[in-house]
């Protein structure tokens, strides 16, 4: 086969011959996208990619990723769209697998950028031991998209026994959350210029399967839900969890943690802490009995070192979320209205 | 759930169990204590700390109009869209208004979805940096609230004038907090009211002064108050105080912020650009005499209402709607049929439903909880 010239990935820009199908579209997956996700199923060049199923039930999920900006403190577009599906499915109990990947790119989008962000997904999914085993890229018309719009789904594998659902949280149940919260949302905020506030804050956007596998182990069937809190935060997270589940919580609002910064730029926004986004914290429902070991558990994990019992399911008919203020009082922490930021995923 | 210099002193839970422990000893039983918290910020302080759980039962809070998005009439947020709506024109806003409800189910939100150029700024230097970007356009600024962010939107005002931008105007809808509570203090329906919790953020700007006349007038005390938790219950004490001494004071609690003469300087550059209006339509309260502001006539040319001859078409609330009398202190939101009902922060129908600092808001987002353990209420 006649080697193509290779793309001039410092200078060049995607246009919409890359998007057509034809070589040119060859060419950006030559030079951009098999170098950075780099594995043999890929690489057969096919449509589809195969793989042997483990035995298990197989949990499949998908989510699309338009934050903006593409790159921010600590991570970028390409690391967050492995990160979320990859929690998406753990937070079933399973184990991901593999990963599908659709970029849908602006015309005029840099190669640079969209080299980068392909390593970090690369990266991203190599240290998280999942691959990305097919994709698909389409151009659109300047005007038509923001620079990158990327849509990952993942396969995983679900061990015999269990079986985590929003439906199951139980009264008496312990919450237990797993870091302190809202770094990933004023990450972002921080970027925008006009916000005009100055952090070193980094996003918390990680992958949280291997935490989840050793929450596994250590608590198997006694883990009722298990939600990472992202887009609304926390506070939506349990609400729709006391929906489904017909309960409601109460919270002790000294055990949720959030960083200095996190509540300083909170303060200075007028956000909640409860509703901002994270991107490497989960929430766990688990049996009050197996709580305490589940903690420890957690805490012995880099990913759940500030894990903390929160507080616990209650019998409800309305579904409250309440929580005992720091203060003394009490509040409920209810639905947001409408969305507290735009675009932070 | 933090650790906040400067911050956290005035959010002691130890502290505040001090201070409730003290009214309810001062308290006198049998005698029944209403006070109105004036501010948005103190009710949604009150209702985000829980700080009704930490007073006797006849010490009750009345949640004023002291948010500016709420009060603002629906008729000016219809002039605001069709200004909007037109296609030269940019309009920069807050973003606190843009879910606001207007005529037939429209919003600036559901204006700006069907094409108009609407953008949410956080300053008003940024409406000038678009007139300054965009010099085709014609770039109209939405000016709400009260005392606090009068003097941001004079600044502008002078700026454009010193920069001569013929491309930016101000749509004027900045209010006066103490003509508010002198209609509520002078309705003439029965006011449960025995006191005021007097605004915080507003009063670095005014000072006290303003205060004197009205509690002359009306014999309530006003006690200045920040909006940390503490300084609510703080101020709540200084009024039971007050109360039982018979006394009608203004007291100053904000002492750290608030001086008797206030920001001179927010003063002028207002007194300079801004007069006072005859009279100007509260939501919730009605038209209220030399209640609101507008540009001075040296300014007119910079006045989006001259400029492009806004005439505003008056829109009726919801006849349902309890939001005057709540805001006078006659009822509490969960008193209202609409609430919860078909009146909720996302879907609201009253003008004390639109912001989170309105008191139906902050009742439904923080507090249903007691209203409904307890139904029916009181």
């Amino acid at each position: 086969m006649m080697r193509h010239r290779r793309l001039d990935l410092r200078h060049g820009r995607v246009d919409l011959s890359h998007g057509a199908g034809g070589r040119a579209s060859a060419h950006l997956v030559d030079d951009i996208f098999l170098p950075a996700f780099d594995n043999p199923a890929l690489a057969r060049g096919d449509d589809q990619g195969a793989f042997d199923p483990p035995p298990g039930r197989l949990v499949l999920s998908t989510d699309s990723y338009v934050v903006s900006p593409l790159f921010f403190p600590g991570g970028d577009i390409g690391s967050l769209a492995v990160h979320g599906t990859i929690n998406d499915i753990a937070m079933s109990g399973a184990r991901p697998l593999h990963l599908a990947a659709a970029y849908i790119i602006e015309e005029g989008f840099p190669f640079a950028d969209l080299a980068r962000i392909a390593h970090s997904m690369g990266q991203a999914a190599k240290d998280a031991a999942v691959t990305i085993i097919t994709g698909d890229t389409k151009v659109v018309e300047r005007g038509k998209g923001d620079g990158l719009f990327i849509t990952t789904t993942g396969v995983g594998v679900l061990a015999p026994g269990l079986d985590l659902s929003a439906s199951h949280a139980r009264p008496g149940d312990a919450v237990i959350l797993s870091g302190n919260i809202g770094d990933h949302g004023i990450a972002i905020m921080s970027t925008r210029q006009n916000l005009g506030f100055a952090t070193d804050l980094k996003s918390d956007s990680a992958a949280l399967h291997t935490l989840v596998a050793t929450m596994v182990r250590t608590a198997g069937p006694s883990l009722h839900v298990m939600r990472d809190p992202t887009r609304g935060g926390l506070a939506s997270s349990l609400n729709e969890i006391a929906q489904t589940s017909k309960v409601g919580f109460r919270l002790d609002e000294k055990a949720i943690r959030v960083r200095p910064e996190v509540a300083a730029a909170c303060e200075l926004l007028g956000l909640d802490p409860l509703y901002v986004a994270n991107e490497g914290k989960l929430v766990a429902i688990v049996a009050p009995e197996a709580a305490d070991a589940l903690i420890s558990a957690m805490k012995a994990h880099p990913l759940g070192r500030e894990a903390n019992r929160i507080g616990f399911v209650t019998e409800d008919t309305e579904h409250f979320v309440q929580v005992a203020t720091s203060f003394g009082g009490n509040r409920m922490v209810d639905w947001l209205a409408g969305e507290q930021l735009p675009r932070i995923c | 759930m933090s650790a906040l210099k400067h911050i956290d002193e005035y959010r002691d839970g130890a502290l505040a169990r001090g201070l409730a422990a003290t009214i309810a000893r001062e308290a006198v039983p049998g005698r029944r204590y209403h006070f109105m918290e004036f501010c948005g910020g103190h009710t949604h302080a009150i209702a985000r700390y829980g700080i009704e759980d930490l007073l006797p039962s006849n010490v009750v809070m009345v949640h004023g109009p002291g948010c500016p998005v709420c009060v603002l009439p629906i008729g000016r947020i219809d002039d605001a869209i069709r200004l909007a709506t037109r296609p030269e024109f940019i309009l920069c806003t807050y973003a606190d208004l843009m879910r606001v409800p207007a005529s037939r189910g429209t919003s600036l939100l559901t204006a700006r979805a069907a094409g108009a150029d609407i953008r949410m700024i956080t300053s008003t230097l940024d409406a000038i940096a678009i007139a300054e970007a965009e010099p085709r356009r014609e770039v109209v600024f939405f000016a709400i609230g009260f005392e606090t962010t009068t003097p941001p939107t004079a600044i502008a005002i002078q700026q454009a004038r010193d920069k001569c931008l013929s491309n930016f105007s101000v749509f004027c809808n900045h209010v006066l907090t103490p003509a508010a509570i002198r209609a509520i203090l002078g309705g003439g329906e029965l006011v449960r009211v025995d006191g005021f919790i007097g605004p915080s953020h507003v009063s670095t700007i005014t000072g006290t002064a303003p205060y004197t006349a009205l509690v002359e007038d009306f014999g309530k005390p006003i006690v200045i108050a920040g909006f940390e938790p503490l300084d609510v219950i703080q101020a709540i004490l200084m009024l039971v105080r007050q109360v039982n001494d018979g006394a009608a004071r203004v007291e100053n609690q904000y002492a750290r912020l608030v001086t008797p003469e206030g920001n001179r300087i927010a003063q002028r550059v207002m007194a300079e650009v801004l007069t006072l209006r005859s009279s100007f339509e509260w939501r919730g309260l009605g038209d209220l005499p030399d209640s609101a502001l507008r540009l001075r006539d040296e300014y007119a040319d910079l006045d989006a209402e001259r400029r492009f001859e806004i005439e505003t078409i008056p829109a009726a609330d919801n006849p349902a709607c309890e939001c005057g009398v709540i805001l006078r202190g006659i009822k509490q939101p969960a008193d209202c049929k609409l609430f919860g009902t078909v009146c909720m922060p996302a879907t609201p129908i009253g003008s004390c439903m639109v912001s989170p600092e309105g008191a139906c808001a902050a009742h439904w987002s923080y507090g249903r909880f007691r209203t409904v353990a307890r139904q029916p209420t009181a």
